[in-house]
């Protein structure tokens, strides 16, 4: 028993020592992981609530007597090796130990050592700090006064800078390094400010301000003539600003030079415009020229004499010619002065300390105001060159022209960013192309009436033959190779009107050609073409030569007489094609070449034919009524001035009627040459073999309308009003169809109808009576073939026989052979 | 609104001569003369009773020539003129003459209608419009609203004033007016203006108008070219002295302002041939009617050059009587100038048309077969214009 518990002491003894051990080595933690799960369990013999009694309990409980000794044993084994290996240990320590106070004691002896060197140093030390001190001490003196000497000796330096400066000023001005002279005052210009108080430094200070007055005069002087480069004149410019020359005073004199030089330029030409307006301007232009050139001997000086010598009233020069001098002379120079203005200025001033003083604000204002007054006389006097360029002949000198102005003004755009001279430009260029649309406007116009004219010249000169044969060989003698025939003169009449519109087209084509630089802008690429060219171009042609024609019509409605029937018939005709082919051709032509883009509300074709188509009726129409009125007439005079009462018994067909039949022949023919003959009612095959009904005695008994209050028996030529009831109503003056059926219809309509009112004013004897049959059946025989409806003569030369039987004092019609017979005699 | 079918009336002589009895203001009697070489010339007396749509007619006989022009006395219902053509020794001869009716003409038609037209009675001559120098009148004017004793006649190139005298049983010239120049100048037609103390004349010749003052029988103005041709008559406002209408063979009816006589204030170009005749309507005179002979006869609104170019002008006492909305309506849609209708009852050329004395709202019309046909102006027409 006592054993055992002998041997737990020991071990848990043991196992303590090895704890204290591990935890002096910091082992600790290398043993936790291990230690961990038997820590708790109080029977295990390394683990630190190791309890012995529990142990032993344990052991007496669990094991057999065998089993104990076996365990005492092993148990006793491990206690005698622990206990050798403690031994070892302890005297392993102990031989370290020795050697470590060994050395101890060696150190300790040679620290005493090191004391006494170190404290011999520190002595020698002290002595040489002394030496030191008292070295410096006897030097002390010298150095300062040599520092005073090197002083004195730059000052001197400067004072001699100083005196010698006048001397330097004025042989600078005597070699005019204006630029020298101006940098060594401006070195010595603070120190003399700040010394002025010494008499002899105001002294030299007065000379050098006075001599920099004397330089600034000459730079002023130079700065003023005006014959000094501009690469001077900017040099002249930066050494004023240097000398604090008010900048804003340089400004106004840079740009008032430069605007001397300027106005030169545009004086130039100013004069080249002048010679135009006729009387009084070749004097006044000389004068101011040579008034202008013997101030500044101007290099415009040869060309006075050649004005005075051309008293030619044309300009000296044509546009491109104009706009180069401008683009060259003015605008280059002008774009010279801006440069080196900004240069001047405006950049320079930015870097420097003048940028402080607001200089390039101020600067830049300047310039705008300056660049736009000038551009705005430039651009007023290319605006007055423009507008001379009246002829329409060559569109492309005066694009070119334009292209050139615009491009060139690009430049200055480039240079001066804020400027309005580039669009004010454009709008130049904008107004011109407009005008010169209107121009092209108008002489399309005017070519249309010297077309007309030539045309109405054409119908009025004589032609040979009307049936054509001798035409062509006939019509020399006119002076002119005039077509002398309808068609021929409609196809050349329209021909060249097509042509004039193309070629017009052509030329405003160059306006938006991709070469010109302001074609890109957005009126030409969009403005331009659809108001300019298509509305106000084309269309307004269109409607020009409709509105023309219809003039005609008014004008000349009332009389009649002052437009020849053939024109009417032509002009009718031409506007009749332009309905159907020309206007619309016209019209997608000009949309093709132009790109239109419809983004304006444009005239559709279909109104503009709607035009044409009205002006052509119209036309046709008042072509009917000029020539009824004309037939008309002759027929009116025929019965006004004839005594029906007392005339002799009818042999012939009066004259008057040969020439209606005459007339109404050729106007036949006329439409015929210009319009297709049209649809007429099938007739009877012997139309001029009907014998008339007039007054035959087979009357049919009178039947009366319900609502006529019945009166006595009419004797009235019943036949006609019953007739009448069941006809058409006949309308004299009314439209007519676009074919010559149609018209030669209208004509003859308007003329009976004359012929059959005038007959009811007039009172007839016998044979007038018979008169009127003759000549109504001669009329019978040769108008049918002309109208669209024979009945239609049938029924108004019935009614003409008719009125005049009716009034006719002694009616006894003429039989119907002897009619015939005369009527077929002639 | 149904408007009344027109009433026709046949005569059995062609006629152009038409007149409204001047004078009669109560009941509704045209004056037709006849044109008939072969039989004795009738004046028809056509009485209209507008409450049971029937004509009643008279006939008094003019056995002097057929009548080319007829013109009723302002003064005296029983008194009109005519000129006529006499046709003696293979001569015709165109005269003019004042006539009376027989005073009984009425009352012999009520007790035996069926004998008045087998026995007409004669119209009683009461002096000739001519003497040796003036023949050929065209026409005759009566003064307007004058007391039926002042005449004008034109005769080929004269204007001649007649005095009548003794009950109008003589007539004397009191003064000429001659038109002079190239030509034979005839006058046509003429208008004896109502304003200005009827002072004033305006005659036709060929395509001119010219105006005359009667006080010193000169010319007052002159349109030259008034019509391209022929002009064919003529008519003044009733209401506004300068206005004149006229019309003529150049299909056009012409309104202008004779101060200014160098355009006219507005054509009108509605009928395919010549117009024979226009008519102001005596107190509406934006209502104008033409006769032409396309057979058609055309009434026409001419608002904007009538006196009362807004509509009827209201008071304000009218205004207040709570008819605000209804005015306002109205001078909303202003009326435009329009044909207001055309009327195809004839067949024949119309040569004249005359408003009723009687009754603003209607009218006759005469065509050359000697159809007369009495319309009314439509009633929303009328209603609109009285409203």
């Amino acid at each position: 028993m006592d054993a055992d518990g002998s041997v737990s002491d020991e071990s848990g003894r043991r196992r303590r020592v090895h704890g204290m051990l591990k935890l002096y080595y910091g082992l600790n933690e290398e043993g936790k992981i291990p230690e961990q799960p038997q820590s708790l369990d109080p029977c295990d013999i390394n683990g630190p609530h190791f309890d012995p009694e529990l142990y032993l309990n344990k052991l007496r409980r669990e094991c057999s007597l065998s089993e104990l000794m076996d365990h005492e044993t092993c148990m006793v084994k491990q206690i005698r090796s622990l206990d050798s290996d403690m031994q070892t240990l302890v005297y392993e320590n102990y031989n370290k130990f020795i050697s470590a106070t060994d050395t101890i004691r060696k150190m300790k002896n040679d620290f005493k050592k090191m004391e006494d060197e170190m404290d011999c140093l520190s002595a020698n030390m002290a002595a040489i700090t002394d030496f030191s001190a008292s070295i410096s001490g006897t030097l002390q003196d010298q150095h300062a006064q040599i520092t005073k000497l090197s002083g004195v000796h730059t000052l001197l330096r400067k004072l001699q800078f100083l005196f010698e400066l006048p001397a330097r000023l004025n042989k600078c001005l005597e070699l005019q390094a204006y630029a020298q002279a101006v940098s060594s005052h401006r070195r010595a210009r603070c120190v003399l400010q700040q010394y002025s108080h010494l008499p002899s430094f105001k002294g030299i200070q007065d000379d050098c301000n006075a001599i920099m007055e004397k330089l600034a005069q000459e730079l002023r002087q130079k700065f003023r003539d005006g014959g000094t480069s501009a690469k001077d004149l900017s040099e002249c410019v930066e050494l004023l600003l240097q000398l604090d020359e008010p900048a804003e005073e340089l400004c106004d004199k840079f740009l008032s030079h430069a605007g001397s030089r300027l106005e030169l330029d545009l004086q130039g030409l100013e004069a080249e415009i002048k010679p135009y307006p006729p009387t009084p301007a070749p004097k006044e232009a000389a004068t101011r020229r040579s008034s202008s050139s013997t101030a500044v001997g101007s290099p415009s000086d040869n060309n006075s004499p050649k004005t005075l010598s051309l008293p030619s009233p044309t300009p000296n020069t044509d546009i491109l010619e104009f706009i180069d001098r401008g683009c060259n002379e003015f605008v280059s120079s002008l774009c010279l002065v801006i440069t080196s203005y900004q240069e001047l200025f405006v950049n320079h001033a930015q870097t420097g300390e003048l940028a402080s003083k607001n200089i390039p604000q101020m600067a830049n204002g300047k310039l705008q105001a300056f660049v736009d007054d000038l551009a705005a006389r430039y651009f007023s006097l290319v605006e007055r060159r423009i507008q001379e360029e009246k002829g329409v002949g060559d569109n492309s000198l005066l694009v070119r022209a334009l292209d050139r102005f615009h491009r060139r003004l690009q430049a200055v755009a480039k240079l001066l960013p804020g400027s309005a001279v580039p669009t004010r430009g454009t709008e130049i260029v904008v107004r011109a192309a407009t005008e010169r649309v209107k121009q092209y406007l108008s002489a399309l116009q005017s070519f249309y009436m010297d077309s007309l004219t030539d045309v109405r010249q054409a119908l009025a000169t004589p032609r040979l033959s009307v049936a054509g044969g001798g035409t062509h060989l006939g019509g020399p003698a006119a002076g002119r190779d005039a077509p002398s025939s309808l068609p021929e003169l409609l196809s050349s009449l329209s021909a060249s009107i097509l042509n004039q519109i193309k070629s017009v087209l052509a030329s405003v084509h160059l306006f938006t050609a991709k070469d010109i630089t302001f074609s890109n802008k957005p009126y030409f690429k969009g403005e331009f073409c659809s108001q300019g060219v298509r509305e106000n171009l084309v269309v307004n042609f269109i409607r020009f030569v409709c509105q023309s024609s219809r003039q005609f019509c008014e004008s000349a409605g009332d009389k009649g007489g002052s437009t020849p029937p053939a024109l009417l018939l032509l002009l009718s005709r031409l506007c009749l094609d332009f309905e159907t082919s020309t206007i619309s051709y016209i019209l997608t032509l000009t949309d093709e070449q132009f790109l239109v883009q419809h983004q304006n509300p444009i005239t559709p074709v279909t109104t503009l034919c709607g035009e044409a188509r009205e002006a052509a009726q119209k036309l046709l129409n008042h072509y009917v009524k000029v020539q009824g009125l004309i037939i008309s007439q002759m027929l009116r005079k025929s019965v006004e001035t004839r005594d029906w009462v007392n005339t002799i018994e009818p042999r012939n067909v009066r004259a008057v009627m040969k020439r209606v039949v005459e007339d109404t022949t050729s106007i036949d023919v006329q439409v015929g040459l210009l319009y297709e003959e049209g649809v007429r009612k099938a007739h009877s095959s012997d139309s001029s073999k009907r014998t008339f009904s007039v007054y035959s005695s087979s009357r049919q008994q009178p039947r009366y309308a319900a609502s006529y209050t019945p009166s006595a028996p009419m004797d009235t030529n019943l036949l006609s009003n019953i007739h009448k009831l069941f006809s058409e109503r006949i309308d004299i003056f009314s439209s007519v169809e676009f074919n010559k059926v149609s018209v030669m219809t209208g004509i003859i309509k308007i003329s009976l109808k004359t012929f059959l009112e005038c007959v009811r004013l007039r009172t007839f004897g016998r044979y007038g009576l018979q008169q009127i049959q003759v000549d109504c059946h001669y009329l019978q025989m040769y108008l049918w073939r002309f109208v669209s409806d024979e009945n239609l003569v049938h029924f108004l030369l019935d009614e003409i026989v008719g009125s005049s039987a009716h009034r006719c004092l002694d009616p006894s019609p003429m039989e119907q052979s002897v009619i015939e017979v005369i009527c077929e005699r002639g | 609104m149904e408007d009344d079918a027109p009433v026709i009336y046949g005569l059995e002589f062609q006629a152009r001569a038409l007149t409204a009895q001047t004078a009669e203001t109560d009941a509704i009697r045209f004056l037709v003369g006849t044109q008939s070489l072969k039989f004795d010339n009738q004046i028809h007396i056509i009485d209209f009773d507008d409450e049971n749509n029937i004509i009643n007619k008279n006939v008094l006989l003019h056995q002097a020539g057929e009548i080319w022009h007829i013109a009723a006395s302002p003064a005296d219902k029983a008194v009109l003129s005519t000129c006529y053509n006499k046709t003696s020794d293979s001569r015709v001869v165109s005269c003019a003459a004042v006539w009376r009716m027989p005073s009984d003409w009425d009352s012999g038609n009520h007790e035996s209608p069926d004998d008045s037209a087998h026995n007409p009675q004669t119209l009683e001559l009461l002096c000739h419009l001519d003497d040796s120098a003036h023949r050929n009148a065209a026409c005759v004017l009566w003064e307007p609203m004058g007391d039926g004793k002042r005449v004008i006649s034109l005769a080929d190139n004269h204007a001649l004033l007649w005095d009548l005298q003794e009950s109008s049983t003589q007539a004397t010239v009191s003064s000429t007016a001659t038109l002079e120049g190239k030509g034979q100048l005839k006058f046509t037609s003429g208008k004896w203006s109502p304003h200005h103390n009827c002072s004033q004349l305006a005659t036709a010749n060929d395509t001119t108008i010219r105006g005359w003052d009667l006080r010193t029988m000169s010319q007052i103005y002159c349109i030259e070219n008034a019509h391209g041709q022929l002009v064919r008559d003529l008519d003044f406002n009733p209401n506004r002295q300068y206005y004149l209408a006229s019309c003529g063979d150049d299909c056009k009816v012409k309104f202008w302002d004779v101060r200014n006589v160098q355009e006219p204030v507005k054509t009108l170009e509605e009928h395919s041939h010549w117009v024979w005749s226009v008519r102001y309507n005596h107190s509406h005179d934006q209502l104008v009617l033409t006769a032409s002979s396309d057979s058609r006869l055309i009434l026409s609104n001419m608002v904007s050059i009538s006196s009362e170019p807004f509509g009827h002008l209201v008071d304000d006492e009218e205004l207040s009587e709570g008819e605000d909305n209804h005015q306002e309506d109205k001078s909303k849609e202003p009326l435009k100038d329009s044909v207001v209708s055309t009327y195809e009852e004839h067949e024949d050329s119309v040569y004249a048309a005359e408003w009723s004395s009687a009754d603003p709202w209607l009218f006759a019309s005469l065509s050359y077969d000697g159809r007369l046909v009495i319309n009314r102006v439509p009633r929303a027409l009328k209603y609109r214009i009285l409203l």
